[in-house]
């Protein structure tokens, strides 16, 4: 049994905790008790991780552990972790952490409301320590389908349209993935479904990894707001309650950018190859597009659902560069975005929870009325258009820094559109702080509204110490996500240089 | 010949039972059957040698023995899950007849599942069918009812006729109808190939494929909710797998043939039957079309021809006994508890009222529309497997379009967790108790779609069967 086993494990426990907890208090200290538990766990993991790698352990993953699951079919329940899922698993742990914080207020149905956010946080666990492609296809799915109640019954404005929206465009990108999955089993002619091994057989004829490649790609794409198939997710994240945003856009729309990886590039290297250059076109657009769309918006979480769409672009974007640097970029920028998108939700869900509206017209002044949320607000919004110092400076620097070490000119084209959504991204940050922390208080009633609560302030500052934490000392997280991606890459790279011969 | 022998057995005992009037205002007739109908499952639990009878025109083997299982699995739920509408004033007084009546249909499935000659497989048909259409006008006194009746009895005839007279080409053609004689000698001519396409029509009536699903909703509306459920998946779910057993086994010659017929019936089953449902505002009506585009799933798993299919069908079938039983167990509670009330939107804020049934429906519906981690996301995701294993481009079109359907089921499935959950009403239906037997069947049911995904081991006691 792997310790790695835990993190579904440990979900797993916790929603039976809630099912049988008999009041509020009895369920939010299975709350707090599971994720701290999740959040020491993870944090053991990477120190443990990091350890074992300074001792000299080169295996391509470490913890592994598999036992055959539907054995005449080749399915096993197979985990294990690399750099890359450590720094997820930890990003997640702290997401799920501090979003129990975050709601620890909602009502009604508050039992309900944690089972589903509980299983949606055991679909996301799962999902990064799996190996085996139909247990990640499996976890991935279950981290899918509580969204669709929790915004449904929790959410707010049109939130059944949302629901409903969000619920279709993902599970037609996981239709789209069960077909690649199927072709990238039945055609390298495995007899296992394990991630690892079929990528050493990698014996797939490149037309029909043509084939398949945008199939896994554009199924992962949807989650990672993919132009154009991003349109669920400022619906989604707009509806959804403040936690579920926090998870949703902090973690759960990694899952894509981390399944592009894992599975589409890394099992189809020869097409992703020859096929990058499309899917460039359309992440190039997803960011400066994303961008510009958050600049007109006038409802808070519009905005930035919008910059979320237009920085996980940014993630798809440096993996499709393929070079190390670049793809290191991506990672630290999954992380980065995670934990300041996060922030942001949590933000926004408190000042909605006081003022009631969302709309930056009808706000004003609220750093004078709470300047603990008023500065929050301003350090995520400063981390949010790449203030060195913050996660946000680090990862984008990385990032463009790697594109532009592709010499020919689509790429460095592509690069350049690119990099303008910093400046975009700044104009929409700055005129939202501006305008709603700064300006005269827009409505006398706001005067009578109270800071943030304790539990709020765990929240916020937590992931304030996160996300300056990662901007203030990187280089443990990208010295753990290069050495895991060099081989990775080198498998990429080579097998696509040997098919170009 | 065991299942046969002990369900023989089971209806002898039910009907002196019955006449001896233990059927009167005795609250243990019900449970007595059960204690029958699971003393049956375990003495033919254990796989079975493969053997014949009556001159070879009955043969077993393990893979038979499992679906025979499932079967009656399926059975006993619904037997279980009767007990509350049987203690109704206008269906108490024939509560005997209606175990015999299931009894017996059981015992023709199992005749028709065991068949190796054409003429016994008829046989188990009709007794399977005649029945059945007595079940389904059992409620004669409800309108619909005997409308359902009527309509099953006339496609059911029809459909049989059209078979009889697929089954007449072939013995034209080859000469015997012994399945293994038939299989050795049959091969590709106008009149085997008009043979086959008369004998799948007759059985896609039994299945309720597209283009011969015209009854189905009619039929599952009438017909009394409890027997609507039993319909839907036992007897689906046995001539699904007679279908599939006769094209690999018999049609094995002719498979460039039925292969073709199979992708067109398998995509307008799927495609169709999801768009009407989506259109529907009665929850049986809807569940009618649901079962509709199950059916092309299921038929997903014939594609591959393989024992992977075999097993892949098997084990669909399973978990669509459990799930499907669930959600016709409470829509038959429900209906018990607000004057016949199926409508849709009677469930409007079923969840304020009601949360342990909402619950277990949307679990339900979740593995109908197979999400993980319940079980029908795992049977579902094993016939695209086994469909895909074919390999050629049609096979993987027709998985695609298949997946993209799921996309649309999720939505009508959702429909209606919706409306329980979401929608506000003023008057939703009011809290109720339900009786001890539906919670008994819901416990099985939710169990089974809880357990039977993330345990492999249904799985591989299938598959061990099959190899």
């Amino acid at each position: 049994m792997s310790i790695l086993t835990l993190f579904v494990v440990i979900p797993v426990l916790m929603l039976f905790g809630l099912w049988i907890a008999r009041n509020l208090n009895q369920v939010r200290g299975v709350m707090v008790a599971g994720a701290s538990c999740l959040l020491a766990l993870s944090i053991w993991l990477t120190i443990t991780f990091i350890q074992m790698r300074h001792a000299g352990n080169t295996d391509l993953m470490l913890f592994t552990y598999s036992v055959p699951w539907f054995k005449p079919l080749n399915i096993a329940y197979s985990v294990g972790v690399d750099g890359i899922s450590v720094v997820m698993l930890l990003l997640s742990s702290v997401i799920v952490f501090t979003g129990t914080f975050a709601s620890w207020q909602l009502k009604p149905l508050t039992k309900e409301y944690f089972m589903w956010f509980t299983l949606l946080s055991s679909g996301v666990f799962g999902f990064f320590i799996s190996t085996d492609m139909f247990t990640m296809f499996m976890f991935y799915e279950v981290a899918l389908i509580p969204m669709y109640l929790l915004i449904g019954v929790w959410g707010s404005g049109p939130k059944e349209y949302a629901a409903m929206k969000l619920t279709l465009m993902l599970m037609g990108g996981s239709a789209l993935l069960i077909l690649g999955i199927l072709g990238i089993y039945f055609f390298s002619g495995a007899t296992t479904m394990n991630v690892q091994e079929i990528a050493q057989m990698h014996n797939i004829p490149v037309h029909i990894q043509k084939i398949f490649f945008p199939f896994v790609f554009i199924g992962f794409g949807v989650l990672g707001a993919l132009f154009p198939f991003h349109t669920w997710s400022p619906d989604g994240h707009a509806s959804a309650p403040t936690a579920v945003s926090m998870l949703h856009a902090g973690v759960l729309m990694k899952l894509g950018g981390y399944g592009c990886f894992r599975i589409a590039m890394y099992l189809l290297p020869e097409a992703a190859h020859q096929l990058a250059w499309i899917f460039i076109i359309l992440t190039t657009i997803s960011v400066v597009y994303g961008a510009l769309s958050a600049c007109v918006q006038t409802d808070l979480k519009y905005i930035n659902a919008y910059s979320s769409v237009s920085h996980c672009g940014l993630v798809l974007f440096a993996l499709l560069m393929m070079t190390q640097t670049s793809c290191t970029g991506a990672i630290l920028q999954m992380l980065s975005h995670g934990l300041m998108t996060a922030l942001f939700f949590a933000l926004i869900g408190m000042i909605y929870g006081r003022t009631h509206t969302r709309d930056v017209r009808r706000l004003g002044g609220l750093m004078k009325i709470m300047p603990f949320l008023g500065v929050g607000y301003v350090i995520a919004g400063l981390a949010n258009l790449g203030l060195p110092g913050f996660s946000g400076f680090v990862a984008e620097m990385t990032i463009f820094v790697g594109s532009f070490q592709n010499a020919d000119v689509f790429h460095r084209v592509a690069t350049i559109i690119a990099c303008t959504s910093i400046v975009i991204t700044a104009v929409y940050i700055l005129r939202v702080v501006g305008k709603i922390l700064y300006q005269k208080v827009a409505d006398p009633h706001y005067e009578t509204l109270t800071d943030a609560t304790w539990d709020e302030r765990v929240a916020v500052c937590c992931l304030i110490f996160c996300v300056a934490g990662l901007g203030i000392a990187p280089l443990w997280a990208s010295n753990v996500i290069s050495d895991t991606l060099g081989p990775i890459l080198e498998h990429i790279n080579s097998v696509s240089a040997i098919a170009a011969l | 010949m065991m299942p046969e022998v002990t369900l023989m057995a089971l209806l002898v005992i039910t009907f002196i039972a019955d006449f001896c009037g233990v059927g009167k205002e005795h609250r243990w007739f019900n449970p007595l059957v059960c204690v029958l109908m699971v003393a049956h499952i375990v003495i033919n639990i254990f796989p079975v040698e493969a053997s014949t009878a009556f001159g070879g025109m009955y043969q077993t083997n393990a893979s038979i023995g499992v679906i025979k299982t499932i079967l009656a699995l399926g059975t006993l739920i619904v037997l279980i899950q009767s007990r509350e509408w049987m203690l109704r004033s206008d269906t108490s007084f024939k509560e005997g007849e209606f175990y015999m009546l299931v009894i017996s249909t059981l015992l023709g499935m199992n005749i028709m599942v065991s068949a190796n000659h054409f003429l016994l497989f008829f046989l188990g048909l009709e007794m399977a069918s005649v029945p059945m259409a007595c079940l389904v006008a059992f409620d004669k006194y409800r309108h619909n009812s005997a409308e359902a009746g009527a309509k099953f009895i006339l496609t059911a005839t029809f459909s049989s006729g059209v078979m009889l007279y697929g089954i007449s080409f072939l013995y034209g053609a080859v000469g015997t109808l012994y399945f293994d004689d038939v299989a050795a000698k049959i091969t590709a001519s106008p009149l085997t190939i008009m043979g086959l396409v008369f004998f799948f029509s007759g059985l896609g009536f039994k299945i309720s494929l597209v283009p011969f699903h015209f009854w189905t909703a009619d039929t599952y509306q009438g017909a009394p909710t409890t027997v609507t459920g039993y319909l839907s998946v036992v007897s689906k779910g046995a001539a699904a797998f007679t279908l599939c057993a006769i094209l690999m086994k018999v049609f094995a010659p002719m498979v460039q043939y039925w292969e073709y017929l199979l992708y067109i019936v398998i995509v307008l089953s799927i495609t169709v039957a999801n768009l009407f449902a989506i259109r529907q505002s009665e929850l049986k009506r809807f569940m009618a079309f649901s079962s509709i585009s199950q059916a092309g799933y299921i038929m997903l798993a014939v594609v591959g021809n393989s024992a992977l299919g075999v097993t892949a069908l098997s084990y669909y079938v399973l978990i669509y006994v459990v799930a499907n039983m669930s959600v016709f167990t409470i829509i038959s509670a429900v209906e018990e508890h607000s004057n016949g009330n199926t409508d849709m939107d009677a469930y409007d804020g079923f969840y304020t009222t009601n949360p342990k049934l909402a619950f277990v429906m949307t679990i339900a519906l979740f593995s109908l529309g197979g999400i993980p981690p319940f079980a029908g996301m795992f049977s579902k995701f094993f016939v695209f497997l086994a469909a895909a294993q074919q390999g050629s481009k049609w096979a993987y079109l027709v998985v695609f379009i298949a997946l993209v359907n799921t996309v649309v089921s999720l939505y009508y499935y959702l429909l209606i967790v919706k409306s329980m959950y979401i929608k506000k009403t003023e008057t939703p239906m009011p809290a109720f108790r339900s009786n001890v037997s539906t919670k008994i069947a819901l416990a099985i049911c939710t169990a089974g779609i809880i357990i039977m995904g993330v345990c492999s081991f249904f799985y591989d006691w299938i598959e061990v069967a099959a190899a």
